[in-house]
């Protein structure tokens, strides 16, 4: 039996999609939920998984006069839940060019200045559906600690929620990857290891192995394979 | 939570744990990996790909005659979305000297090289949010030979043996050789790798690796690579167009058989648009949303196979359309992340696969496709499965073993993407193992390439996992990661290059003509059309309501059906 067959066994419970009432199975998802109901996704998906952000979703629970942001795909359904979905948060990229920035402060206000508009609400943290410390990254970035903003913000999905939320219009995920370039950019100590190999290539160190290697039979290369130790 | 039957079993896991925690910390395997003989006899019994109705002959095309994957098959057998005389080629809507198809990890790397290299503009064409892909979500991580014991050389063998010998060696050559550098060019993107403490590079292993050499971030290395091209690709407006919602219907031709560009979609507006360019690069990525043989998936939602389709059309041949990879380890439970990737990398780390005894059968990193077969015969075979609630099956990925082996806290920095996945149902992985069965994952087969990228069809270019050749039958972890990077960087080489001095003819659709011409002479008797675009998870008798819709209604993306999950899934 497939899953969805098994799944519109189980208990149907009520939720509203951008304001119309859908029965839907209990256990599903939010995205689970919109399908069920007939709806083609268009946008408004990507992953399905957790990782690309584009299933932005805001609710609101019966009796509660909260705003809940979720994603979609990860969301469990609840009975009487009003839902609808932020296909896009419009922002801003800054342009700039990495060779010329700083790792520091600096690159900060020049590139996105707005962050020192933060009013330290908190609001971003508590919109975020990774959990994420949003402010404390915002608030890493205006001290321009950038391996702290490089690691708060890296399971940062882009969803745009803390950006929707935001009083100070500020574009959150932006000024995360701008932190995370600009630390594996300058931050990281260089591999001695990696240079190396890059010029042993350039220098054809491995040419007349592989041309070796290209001329063997089938078997032969078997052989080899097979014989490899591991590490 | 687990439910209430499955504590028995979860039982067993725990106490066969501390004597295998012993074996792996000792230098051997903690189960005998497989010699060849058994490696064929596992795959001839129980992977997907051997069952006989998997595959069938295709009967139109340049692979005409092949034994292809049976929903492949249908796939190259369908109609095209156009009808080639209402279409007005005179007056193109955009023209470009690179048409890219599909802003995944290929398709930006590209559109970075052509412009740095040769100084050409380039229009990405996606078909949902920019960089929304296979890889965005690849986990695990990338391989390449940078450590001091390590070389590409026997990288290229791992990749050849794992790909049971039938690999394209050129383009393995190419995969292996450009690896180092691509692990450079990304970090001076900015990409943040996971790093020892004196800068080297953290390797970890993979399946069928003999070296150490899987490179990462986190467990959102996908994620980190995409983010940080895409940034890059954003910060050259002038340079890189991007239309989003806009895939790729058909190639466009001209009178001398190169191929001129691409006819898009709005997904909004419903209307289609002619694009001419001087080369055309498709970085289509994968077809996992096909639910081949009715099996869960790893992919995203845009994964249909659409490259296939149109290079075919226009006359590509497609190489390794028989094989599919299914990944080892997909999510069985939970329901609602059913197919759901578990990365490699547990296993990599040390996570171990277990029969409902709390038993090793495997060795935790054979190849993908032994691995995945193995683990389908333990259940099927065997009787080792657990069964869900659901009537799923599904076998223990050990995952406590991991903090027991690298010290507390591992799981939790190295796998923050998995360890939410889980706990959300209240699973904690760091104390309960998962419950896996293999998930369709990869597209083995594609459009053959060179290694330049190029088709049998000038101004035609191919990269990433649209392709087929480079990873023969089977690809390993960590391997497409490295191909979309080395692909993309190389089709954006050569297609810019090739873009500075073609002078195009006349613009055609007569392939088009030519192709709907075939079906009719086979007989085949079709009503799907493709690309699929998105696939559609509306229940049965949403779709029966549908139906009555009348026939010369414009097909709207609502019904955008894809007929061939309804028939072979069932749902
Ligand atoms: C969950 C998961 C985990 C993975 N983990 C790993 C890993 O750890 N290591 C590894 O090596 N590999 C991994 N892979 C595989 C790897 O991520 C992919 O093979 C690789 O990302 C493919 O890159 P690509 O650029 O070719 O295609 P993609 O990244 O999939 O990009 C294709 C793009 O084309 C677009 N598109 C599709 N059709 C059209 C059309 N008709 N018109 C316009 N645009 C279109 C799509 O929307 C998408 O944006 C993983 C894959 C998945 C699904
Ligand atoms: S930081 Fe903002 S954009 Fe990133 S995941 Fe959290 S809410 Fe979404
Ligand atoms: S929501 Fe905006 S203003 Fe409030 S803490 Fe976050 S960044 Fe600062
Ligand atoms: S669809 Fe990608 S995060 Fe939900």
């Amino acid at each position: 039996m497939s899953a969805a067959e098994n799944l519109a066994e189980e208990r149907h419970i009520t939720v509203y999609i951008m304001g119309k009432a859908y029965e839907v199975p209990a256990e599903a998802t939010i995205m689970g939920a919109i399908e069920y109901a007939g709806h083609q996704i268009i946008r408004g998906a990507g992953c399905r998984e957790g990782y690309c952000g584009a299933c932005a979703t805001i609710y609101r629970l019966p009796g509660d006069y909260k705003i809940r942001t979720g994603l979609a795909c990860m969301t469990l359904v609840e009975d009487g839940m009003t839902l609808a979905q932020i296909p896009s948060v419009p922002a801003e990229k800054a342009i700039y060019d990495i060779e010329k920035l700083k790792p520091d402060v600096s690159a900060m206000m020049q590139v996105y200045p707005t962050i020192f508009r933060c009013v330290a609400c908190n609001t971003c943290t508590k919109a975020c559906p990774q959990g994420l410390q949003v402010m404390d990254y915002i608030q890493a970035a205006k001290r321009g600690d950038i391996a702290a903003v490089m690691d708060l913000s890296f399971d940062c999905v882009e969803c745009g929620l803390c950006m929707l939320r935001c009083p100070a219009e500020i574009t959150q995920p932006l000024v995360g990857i701008l932190g995370k370039r600009l630390y594996g950019r300058y931050l990281r100590k260089e591999s001695p290891d990696l240079v190396a190999k890059v010029k042993a290539v350039e220098d054809g160190a491995f040419e007349a192995e592989y041309a070796e290697m290209m001329a063997l039979s089938r078997e032969a290369l078997s052989q080899r394979y097979y014989a490899l130790d591991s590490e | 939570m687990y439910p209430e039957y499955m504590a028995e079993s979860l039982r067993k896991v725990a106490q066969t744990r501390p004597g295998r925690l012993e074996l792996a910390r000792k230098p051997a395997p903690v189960y005998p990996p497989m010699n060849a003989e058994e490696r064929q006899a596992v795959l001839e019994g129980f992977h997907p790909d051997y069952e006989p109705s998997a595959r069938r002959p295709v009967r139109v095309g340049p692979n005409r005659g092949e034994t292809l994957t049976t929903e492949v098959a249908d796939l190259l057998e369908s109609h095209s979305w156009l009808r080639s005389e209402q279409v007005d080629l005179e007056h193109p809507d955009f023209e470009t000297d690179l048409l890219i198809i599909g802003g995944g990890g290929a398709g930006c790397n590209a559109a970075l090289v052509a412009m740095q290299e040769h100084g050409m503009r380039s229009m990405i064409a996606t078909k949902l949010r920019m960089g929304d892909s296979n890889t965005i979500m690849s986990q695990g991580g990338m391989q390449a030979a940078v450590s001091a014991t390590d070389s590409p050389t026997r990288h290229f063998l791992d990749a050849i043996g794992g790909g049971h010998f039938e690999n394209k060696p050129e383009l393995v050559k190419a995969l292996t050789e450009d690896g180092p550098a691509v692990v450079k060019w990304l970090e001076d993107l900015g990409v943040v790798w996971d790093k020892e403490e004196d800068g080297s590079m953290q390797v970890l292993h993979g399946g069928g690796t003999s070296r150490k050499r899987m490179v990462s971030c986190r467990d959102y290395t996908g994620a980190m690579i995409m983010r940080t091209l895409m940034d890059e690709v954003r910060n050259h407006p002038d340079m890189i167009t991007i239309k989003e919602f806009m895939p790729a219907v058909e190639l466009i031709m001209d009178d001398e058989g190169r191929c001129a560009g691409a006819i898009l979609y709005s997904m909004d507006s419903e209307e289609f648009f002619t694009v001419k360019a001087k080369s055309t690069l498709i970085a289509t990525g994968g077809y996992g949303r096909l639910h081949i043989r009715g099996y869960d998936t790893t992919n995203h939602y845009g994964a249909t196979g659409d490259g296939l389709v149109m290079a075919y059309r226009a006359g590509a041949k497609l190489m390794y359309m028989d094989s599919v990879q299914y990944h080892p380890t997909g999510a069985s439970f939970p329901e609602q992340i059913a197919g759901f990737l578990i990365t490699e990398k547990i296993r990599g780390a040390g996570g171990q696969p277990l029969n409902k005894d709390g038993e090793l059968f495997v060795f935790p990193r054979e190849p993908r496709d032994i691995e995945a077969s193995a683990i389908i015969r333990e259940c099927v075979q065997n009787g080792g499965g657990v069964e869900t609630p659901s009537g799923r099956l599904g076998v223990w990925l050990d995952s406590p073993l991991i903090d027991m082996l690298h010290g507390e806290g591992y799981v939790a920095h190295q796998f923050p993407a998995m360890y939410r996945q889980y706990i959300r149902y209240g699973i904690d992985i760091n104390k309960l193992p998962m419950l896996i069965y293999p998930s369709l994952h990869y597209q083995n087969g594609g459009v053959e390439i060179n290694e330049r990228c190029e088709t049998d069809i000038p101004g035609l270019y191919v990269a990433g996992e649209a392709t087929g050749g480079l990873h023969g039958r089977n690809r390993l972890m960590g391997n497409s990661v490295l191909d979309y990077n080395v692909f993309g960087r190389r089709a954006g080489r050569y297609a810019g290059e090739y873009a500075k001095s073609v002078k195009l003819g006349r613009l055609s659709l007569a392939h088009l003509d030519k192709f709907e011409q075939e079906l009719a002479d086979s007989g085949v008797q079709t009503d799907l059309v493709t690309p699929i675009l998105l696939p559609s998870y509306a229940p049965k008798d949403v779709k029966k309501r549908r139906l009555v819709r009348g026939g010369n209604v414009l097909p709207g993306a609502s019904v955008l059906h894809n007929r061939l999950h309804d028939e072979r899934s069932g749902n």
